[in-house]
């Protein structure tokens, strides 16, 4: 029994005094998401500001949390709010049943609702929850409204896109199997990615120029043009 | 003689203000993980996320020892009465978040099997969403019932309703409460729903 016995029970302790913190500060400093995060979703309109959703109820059909409630209305001539025929008249998510899947967005033949990057909020009562299409709708400059009792920071709005789904987007067919960027007010049209087995490069940095280059290489194997 | 005469040697204020400080600062959450939730739950008390920022790491196994639950995951109608149970051994001032969707709604499990929301069983001051919340999404719902129990708002129900326990699902004035932007939480709420063409 020597006198530094008892410092061997804190060899570990003393060893991770000089190691870095690893704790997020989370209220002072939000984590950068991943590429693919799934959050509050939003309604996307067009470069017109005409609304994208034509009421089809695709998304609430496929919901497997049967959390959207759509319903269509017939488009008047003199002042059409989306393109179609017709247009989501009454559009609610409940925020208490939702569990993200991204479904609706796979379903949606208009790339209508897409999902933002928001998860931080929290609501205290049962109605807050349900999110109608005025709060879901993005604003004119095509970024998701801040509802208060969401944590929104600066810059986190422009995180927040469409990310396409997994199957031929646009109903290109060069673009099967390719990953893309809907086409979106306030963010333009983003070029098609590589697929999520391929995404090891740009799992180290969030940043949205690697995934530009990253898009330019598919882009060329599709014989696209470098933008 | 009043306070006046004492010459800026003491500082005065409300005992209650000390009260709600105490009480935010130090809430003691039971354990009450059901599901997936609880392994965020158990993140969020981790290092990375660190509760113990919050004052709140010691997840106590002992409902007298606890005062705020936080039911993370889904309920089945099997584990409903020992829920409730659990919350009503915990002592006064009490507060319930409701973890996910599995805990406030029944989420996907829409089934006989799951209780279809917690708040049937015991009174939920804040509500998570996700699917399972991230451990942000915990913190967030913490610090807004933090924001609450600091504003009085929760106490003010309690005594309006004259018994904790008692089930207010939709509460006028916890839904106007002022959030930490400062803007009052009033929704639009469903102004498409009145000429709805079902």
């Amino acid at each position: 029994m020597g006198i530094f016995d008892g410092l061997k029970g804190f060899k570990v302790t003393l060893k991770q005094i000089a190691e870095p913190r690893v704790t997020g500060q989370y209220p002072k400093v939000k984590r950068p998401k991943p590429p693919r995060f799934h959050g509050r979703h939003v309604l996307n309109r067009y470069e017109d500001g005409m609304e994208k959703c034509i009421g089809c109820e695709l998304c609430a059909a496929v919901c497997p949390a049967r959390c959207i409630h759509v319903r269509g209305r017939d488009n008047s001539p003199d002042d059409p709010v989306s393109p179609g025929e017709r247009f989501g008249y009454v559009y609610e998510i409940n925020y208490l049943r939702c569990i993200h899947c991204d479904l609706c967005v796979e379903a949606c033949p208009t790339e209508a609702i897409t999902e933002s990057k928001l998860f931080e909020f929290s609501f205290t009562n049962r109605q807050d929850a349900i999110y109608t299409k005025h709060e879901l709708v993005v604003d004119d400059e095509g970024m998701p409204q801040q509802l208060p009792w969401e944590d929104w920071r600066e810059g986190d709005a422009d995180l927040t896109s469409g990310w396409m789904r997994a199957t031929a987007a646009q109903g290109r067919p060069e673009f099967g199997g390719v990953v893309q960027w809907s086409s979106e007010l306030g963010f333009g049209e983003r070029a098609p990615e590589m697929g999520q087995s391929e995404l090891e490069e740009s799992k180290a940095s969030p940043v949205f120029s690697l995934r530009d280059i990253l898009a330019d290489k598919i882009f060329i194997r599709h014989g696209g043009n470098v933008r | 003689m009043g306070l006046e005469d004492l010459n800026h040697n003491f500082l005065t204020g409300q005992l209650e203000n000390l009260v709600k400080w105490a009480r935010y600062n130090s809430m003691w959450p039971a354990t009450f993980g059901l599901a997936c939730c609880a392994i965020e739950m158990m993140s969020a008390g981790a290092a990375d996320f660190d509760l113990a920022r919050f004052g709140m790491e010691v997840f106590r196994a002992s409902p007298r020892q606890a005062d705020l639950m936080i039911v993370a995951g889904r309920v089945s109608q099997k584990m409903a009465p020992v829920l409730r149970q659990v919350y009503d051994q915990m002592m006064e001032p009490k507060w319930v978040i409701s973890m996910g969707v599995c805990a406030s709604s029944g989420g996907m499990f829409n089934n006989y099997a799951i209780v279809q929301g917690v708040d049937q069983i015991v009174p939920v001051d804040v509500y998570a969403p996700g699917c399972p919340p991230g451990p942000e999404t915990l913190i967030h719902a913490i610090l807004t019932l933090h924001e609450a129990v600091r504003t009085g708002e929760l106490t003010k129900r309690r005594e309006r309703s004259g018994q904790g326990a008692e089930l207010t699902v939709a509460d006028q004035t916890v839904r106007s409460m002022p959030t930490k932007t400062g803007i009052t939480a009033i929704r639009p709420y469903a102004a498409a729903k009145e000429g709805g063409s079902e």
